[in-house]
């Protein structure tokens, strides 16, 4: 799905210069649910844009599908690949249904009807109702922003989709809520999905593998379980911290059983 | 009725291939004999499944092939295809509803712009009483950004209105032989009409403009609430040196416009009429009265006052989405421009027999 090899990202110039990726090796598999982790600043947000095509690595290949990133972007992108955003990214100028409906809508072949009944069921794939389409973005609750931008990312089903902090800004019971639902499509539509997380709930409720990025690369990927034990000083702190050791008790308990 | 190739919504929507799939859809009969056979088709998403669905006029054909997939997804999409939300109706009692709130919207920003003209005067009596404790470094701020960096701006505007009108009075005086009234002329619509009037046009456009979206984006980014939560007063902080601010700097600025363009009057005329810059500089005092002066100094601070309070007025007003941003700055620079010409047809009248 996603093969980034040789990747080397360095932001400024000369005396101002710092590296965030060097020699960065990574590849998705299709299907999967892979979690990016790292300190803040080891350029996991970078990575996801440079996936997009909407940054371009100072050295390395990325590549997206088969194809370089950089031509991720132009003609029917939204059939490839979608992103949910960290704060939404919804167009406050549309209403729900405009949002959701935007890139097939900007295809100009799809009749009407059938580009608002399709927005209609996503709409109600992500557990929305229809009497929300007429809604703007500014009048919605943090949570129904996420489901509206995970809405507009899967209207044209792309095979691969990245999440951005998906469930940063929202109560746990709203994230919890969320991730069921980002579990559910997935089982349903097969697709292939990266995130950026820091919240080790999340992580754990969704990722069947995680790569950690520390030291300007992706230092081990695994499945979490696996990944927790490995020895590094971040990851030992990330994992096995107090919060760490809270978010993994469930799990450890259902190995035990 | 067998399905081949892909049908995603990139694929069915392309613009080479939807019209041949819309003609041969439209040929196909719902009931077809043999029922429908999916089975060649490579790939479905819910676009292609609704485009189906809707074909079918959303009934199950009786017959039709289909893999475990293909049939989940047309089941979503059957089970969550609903009617569409109708869209409203035109009827009389909406119009003038709408109206209605229209002209309560109308009078609520009346009532809103008065509000903020009483909390500005209470701010100033503030500052009057503590004069040390008033946002001083804030005013300056806003004076450099407001006035110096127009300067450029309103000199050459000024410059090209001088000798525009230079220019055109010199067709019509010269058939009178009254070049000499060139001073006149230019001396009084200069000083106490154009100049002012350039200067708070350009002002207003210009920092109207910049008042509105700085304000509005801290609506935005609800960095006015965070103030509110300090206990810090927007009138005082955010109003009320940007109205000191532009009051002071539009009569200054109205002045150099004026002379930028006396200057521009004054080389025009040398060169259209031979009127010579010495002879017009030693008439012009002659022929403007000091009264035009102050008249025209005391316009431009309310003008400088009335922009900035338009600009803050609506920038207040913003609401935390774009669209609000943008409307709220047009609206502003609109209404800014509309006063200022408004309370210059109130000055004209009211002030018609000073400097004659």
């Amino acid at each position: 799905m996603v093969r980034i090899e040789g990747l080397e990202t360095t932001f400024g110039t000369g005396e101002a210069a710092y590296t965030v990726h060097k020699n960065l090796s990574l590849e998705v598999q299709s299907g999967e649910m892979l979690a990016l982790v790292g300190g803040s600043g080891t350029g996991k947000t970078v990575l996801l844009r440079q996936m997009l095509g909407l940054l371009e690595p100072t050295a390395g290949r990325v590549q997206v599908l088969g194809r370089p990133a950089s031509e991720m972007g132009g003609e029917n992108a939204a059939s490839r690949v979608g992103m949910l955003f960290q704060h939404g990214a919804l167009f406050s100028a549309f209403n729900v249904l405009d949002n959701v409906a935007f890139a097939l809508r900007e295809q100009g072949t799809l009749p009407d009807d059938l580009v608002r009944d399709a927005a209609l069921v996503k709409l109600q794939m992500v557990g929305l109702k229809p009497e929300h389409a007429k809604r703007m973005p500014s009048d919605l609750s943090g949570g129904m922003i996420k489901r509206v931008s995970l809405a507009r990312a899967l209207i044209m089903d792309p095979p691969l989709l990245l999440l951005d902090e998906p469930t940063a800004g929202l109560d746990p019971n709203g994230a919890d809520e969320f991730c069921a639902l980002v579990r559910e499509l997935q089982a349903a539509l097969g697709t292939t999905m990266v995130m950026v997380t820091h919240d080790l709930d999340t992580l754990f409720a969704l990722a069947t593998r995680v790569a950690v990025l520390a030291d300007q690369k992706v230092i081990v990927t695994g499945p979490p379980a696996e990944v927790a034990h490995f020895p590094h000083p971040f990851v030992e702190h990330f994992f096995l911290g107090e919060r760490g050791r809270r978010a993994m008790a469930p799990v450890q308990a259902g190995k035990e059983t | 009725m067998r399905l081949l190739g892909r049908w995603g919504a990139a694929d069915i929507g392309s613009r080479q291939r939807w019209p041949e799939l819309r003609d041969s859809l439209a040929a196909a009969p719902v009931q077809a004999e043999l029922g429908w056979n999916l089975s060649g088709v490579q790939r479905l998403d819910h676009v292609g499944a609704q485009l189906l669905w809707n074909h079918w006029g959303r009934r199950w054909p009786e017959r039709v092939a289909l893999d475990d997939t293909q049939r989940s997804m047309l089941e979503r999409v059957a089970s969550l295809s609903t009617d569409a939300v109708s869209p409203e109706r035109w009827s009389f009692a909406e119009q003038a509803d709408r109206l209605g709130i229209r002209l309560f919207d109308g009078l609520d920003h009346l009532r809103g712009f008065v509000v903020l003209l009483g909390q500005l005067f209470l701010d100033l009596l503030r500052v009057l009483r503590a004069p040390l404790r008033a946002p001083w470094r804030d005013v300056s701020g806003h004076l450099y950004r407001m006035g110096a960096t127009a300067l450029p701006i309103t000199a050459l505007v000024g410059f090209l209105i001088g000798v525009v009108l230079a220019y055109l009075m010199s067709l019509q005086l010269r058939q009178f032989g009254a070049e000499a009234f060139i001073v006149n002329i230019l001396g009084v619509s200069l000083i106490r009409e154009l100049g002012p009037m350039l200067a708070a046009i350009l002002v207003a456009g210009r920092s109207g403009s910049a008042i509105t979206a700085q304000i509005g984006v801290m609506r935005v980014t609800e960095e006015l609430d965070a103030m509110s939560v300090m206990g810090i007063r927007q009138g005082f902080r955010l109003v009320m040196p940007r109205t000191i601010a532009l009051a002071i700097a539009m009569p200054l600025l109205s002045v150099w416009t004026t002379l930028a363009a006396l200057a521009g009057g004054m080389l025009a005329a040398d060169a259209a009429m031979d009127v010579s810059p010495a002879y017009f500089i030693q008439a012009l005092p002659a022929a403007v009265s000091i009264g035009n002066l102050v008249l025209a100094l005391t316009k431009s601070v309310v003008f400088g006052g009335l922009i900035a309070l338009v600009g803050c007025h609506w920038g207040l007003r913003v609401e935390p989405n774009t669209q609000s941003l943008g409307a709220g700055t047009t609206a502003s620079v609109v209404s800014a421009i509309t006063v200022v010409i408004l309370v210059d047809a109130v000055f004209a009248i009211a002030f018609k027999s000073v400097g004659f």
